[in-house]
């Protein structure tokens, strides 16, 4: 066996085993020594047994996309390896305890529990196995005490020391093997590496809600979108915060435009199921023009389908959610960085145009792990346009731009008036059909500033190219290495990071292509029939997958060649 | 009634000619002028229904946002500004059907708002069906065979879930209900009105003269610290007994918010640290 550049480790076993615990230490010890690392898990809907798996890369150079490809397995029970049986090949090198798997795989045999036992109990057998991972990829064992050190402080010192004893005997065996067996593993380091941040993208999201100002959220909790909710939880007193767990997201959202009426900078996060309970909510935020950020991770419907998986398929549930007409805008991130920037910027975005915007992630995205640069911080600003009223104030006064200045109650000697009926510039109720279509106007005026304002998707390869991939939200990273491995001249992606309204480019980027292929995660291309609508273009090609499953960046490979 | 900072000129009333949401928009612009509320200050947040137009008819600022919605809107804007004084206002449909949830929730939480159920046992909006309070056996369009649905009880559901604050009024006592929803809006916490009201175009059976006859007031020496006695007033087979049903001071949703321990700056007011937020990314390092 012989792994360049990068190698490729997943750990399986039932839910409870301490998998989460693994992923953590593995990644943060690499890329202390100086590697990229990019992790993915899969798991069941269920808190214990079952089959669950993470995928840790460690590499050389930029990665952040599932493989299928195993170079190391790690199974912790018999399970794993039905589990993962299409994934094991002849080069997966399998490191587990030979008496537990009962299998006629050939399998590299570590007793895990019994090592962690001569370091006091079975309970360390997880350090067992990362100090054999170490030990296999040469990584310094200071670094791993180190990160166990970080990782288990809150339990105490005697849990600590017992980690390392029984890390310390991993990595002999590690090392032992490297040096016994016919294996060499050689990922030259990056320098700069250990001074990347290593987070997922509910971290992302809850940074960008924190830089964008959001100081009050509501939320019912709902995989994948709880993440987000539990973070900003966990940073509510540092950053002077409200969090409320609402009865059902009917309240959630209802909470947040109260909020947001009171001067708050309101978000909620759920998922589809939860999303669509809030329609109603969205329409009401159009209606009274109150700004509103929504999360929504997005897991495959219909229903409850695969409450733990992963899908893209809500995009058109985001797009047309809430009856009546009004404007909103969409971004999907497909990198921690744009989640970070996009969450900021939807704040923003929502206040000064006083919409609802929608964050679309999913399951796959929320849950992963990636190595980033250090966030930009510089140009962040929270400063909201809310104003001071004067005793003649109106809510809904008509301008050019379709935005009227916003007051709050309590700030000035204004009254402010939201209603969800049509309403006149006082926010009163009222039938009056030229006040109607004066006010619907208005409201749809703001749609331009958005077009405006889009962000421009991202270009991956060169700009002389004759096909053309086009992708969004959490395929970013997938659809580059593929590309990347593909290796032609004459063929880019582009990806999109704001869904919705499209830029204005779009069809530009399109027609110079002579081949355009489609690459979603759903079964019926919902962003290819969005820029159908906007442009009339039909992709010639459309690779979809509606498994649960996020695209490996094999099967993307294959696909867009054949 | 004698004039107010909280009456409104040029506006065009939806309720029909006597109906009883006319006296309880008097009732509470005396009581809140009574108690020296400004107009900026008040936020009515209602739904959808006769009796969430109210706030479309005085001086106040209002959300009028979704049926059945108001009371977590309420919760959220006391809880972001708690400065404001905040009023939910709505009626049996909207409070009790369509935002039952909320209803249940919200006494959980305890915010400072008052909440004013204006309780005419049917919808009138959407004409004449029965609504959660329509009395068994009521017949309508659509419950052809009369209501079969054991009618919701607002007051023992509020003192089951050990409410801050329990009272019910009748819209025909200006006086005696103004009275009340004072109290309700000077008590610290959640303070439920429900204000018995005749529906004069849809409701033949629960009218003026019913409510009259059925009804009856605490006297002097009731105790509504006392749970229990509370809970047999709220289900009384003798009449529907009206006044102060039950309180239970507590620490109210906002006092409970680490945000406000040591620092009573309304939220929305607050800068945002971006220090604080480098020093937590870093920690990602």
């Amino acid at each position: 066996m012989n792994l360049k550049k990068e190698v490729s480790i997943v750990i399986c076993g039932e839910a409870g085993q301490g998998i989460q615990s693994i992923e953590q230490i593995v990644s943060r010890t690499a890329k202390s020594a100086g590697y990229r690392v990019f992790s993915t898990s899969e798991f069941m809907s269920r808190i214990r047994g079952g089959s669950n798996s993470t995928e840790i890369r460690i590499s050389s150079h930029e990665i952040g996309a599932y493989v299928d490809r195993i170079d190391i397995l790690i199974p912790l029970n018999q399970d794993a390896l039905f589990h993962l049986q299409n994934r094991i090949s002849d080069e997966t090198l399998i490191l587990g305890e030979r008496e537990i798997l009962k299998s006629g795989r050939e399998i590299i045999d570590i007793p895990f529990s019994k090592i962690a036992s001569e370091a006091g109990s079975k309970i360390y057998a997880n350090s067992v196995a990362v100090g054999a991972i170490c030990g296999l990829l040469k990584i310094e064992f200071s670094l791993f005490e180190e990160q166990v050190k970080k990782v288990y402080a809150r339990k105490g010192d005697e849990i600590v020391e017992k980690n390392i004893e029984a890390g310390k005997k991993g990595y002999t065996k590690g090392a032992d093997l490297l040096a016994s067996k016919d294996i060499r593993i050689d990922i030259g380091a990056m320098d700069r590496a250990a001074d990347l941040l290593l987070m997922s993208g509910a971290d992302a999201v809850a940074f960008g809600a924190i830089a964008g100002g959001c100081n009050f959220i509501a939320s019912y909790p709902m995989s994948p979108s709880t993440a987000v909710l539990t973070l900003l939880a966990g940073y509510s007193h540092a950053f002077d915060s409200i969090v409320e767990q609402a009865e059902d997201e009917i309240a959630a959202i209802n909470m947040a435009l109260g909020a947001s009426y009171a001067g708050a900078r309101a978000m909620v996060t759920t998922s589809g199921g939860g999303f669509a309970l809030m329609a109603e909510g969205i329409s009401l935020a159009g209606m009274l023009e109150t700004p509103v950020v929504i999360h929504l991770g997005q897991r495959p419907g219909p229903a409850t389908g695969l409450p733990t998986r992963t899908e893209q398929a809500d995009l058109e549930l985001a797009l047309y959610a809430g009856h009546g007409e009004f404007p909103r805008a969409i971004f999907a991130p497909g990198t921690v960085e744009q989640a970070f920037s996009l969450t900021h910027r939807a704040f923003g975005l929502a206040d000064t145009c006083q919409v609802p915007v929608v964050i679309l992630t999913d399951q796959y995205f929320i849950d992963s792990n990636y190595a980033a640069p250090p966030l930009d911080l510089k140009n962040i600003s929270n400063d909201s346009s809310v104003v001071n009223t004067s005793g003649d104030y109106k809510r809904y006064v008509v301008t050019a731009s379709g935005v009227s200045p916003r007051g709050i109650p309590g700030n000035g000697e204004g009254l402010v008036r939201v209603d969800s009926d049509e309403h006149t510039e006082e926010g009163l109720i009222t039938e009056s059909g030229e006040v109607r279509k004066s006010m619907v106007e208005k409201r749809m005026r703001k749609l331009d500033l958005l077009k405006n304002d889009c962000v421009a998707p991202t270009l991956i390869g060169p700009d002389t190219y004759s096909t053309l991939v086009v992708c969004w939200g959490s395929n970013f990273h997938a659809v580059k290495e593929a590309l990347f491995i593909i290796g032609r001249n004459d063929m880019a992606a582009l990806h999109f990071s704001q869904v919705y309204p499209l830029h204005t480019q779009t069809a530009d980027y399109l027609n110079k292509a002579k081949r355009t292929i489609l690459v979603e995660n759903n079964a019926t291309g919902q962003f290819g029939k969005l820029i159908k609508l906007a442009t009339g273009l039909e992709f010639d090609k459309k690779i979809l997958k509606y498994t649960g499953a996020p695209f490996s960046v094999e099967e993307l490979v294959r696909q867009i060649v054949e | 009634m004698s004039t107010t900072i909280f009456d409104k000129q040029d506006i065009d009333i939806a309720w029909c000619p006597g109906c009883g949401n006319f006296k309880i928009l008097d009732m509470l612009k005396a009581a809140l002028s009574e108690l020296g509320i400004s107009p900026q200050n008040l936020v009515v947040v209602s739904g959808i229904g006769q009796a969430p137009k109210t706030p479309h008819y005085f001086n106040t600022n209002m959300f009028n946002g979704l049926h059945g919605r108001a009371l977590p809107a309420a919760t959220a804007i006391k809880a972001v500004n708690p400065g404001l004084t905040v009023i939910a206002e709505g009626g049996d449909g909207d409070m009790y059907g369509e935002g039952g949830n909320h209803f249940l929730h919200t006494i959980r939480r305890n915010p400072d708002i008052t909440h004013i159920v204006h309780n005419n046992m049917v919808y009138g909006l959407t004409k004449g069906q029965a609504s959660p309070t329509s009395p068994l056996g009521f017949k309508t369009p659509v419950q052809v065979d009369g209501v079969v649905s054991e009618p919701v009880n607002p007051m023992a559901v509020a003192i089951a879930q050990n409410a801050s604050f329990v009272a019910r009024a009748f819209s025909g006592d200006v006086e005696k209900t103004k009275e009340i929803v004072k109290k309700a809006i000077q008590h610290k916490g959640y303070a439920l009105v429900d204000i018995l009201q005749p529906c004069v175009t849809f409701n033949k059976i629960n009218t003026f003269k019913w409510f009259k006859d059925n009804s009856y007031y605490l006297d002097e020496s009731y105790n509504p610290r006392d749970r229990v006695k509370a809970f047999e007033k709220a289900i009384d087979p003798a009449g529907l007994a009206l006044g102060i049903l039950y309180i239970n001071e507590k620490p109210s949703f906002e006092e409970n918010l680490s945000v406000y321990a040591t620092n009573r700056e309304p939220v929305y007011r607050r800068k945002r640290s971006i220090e604080t937020l480098r020093q937590v990314i870093s920690s990602k390092m």
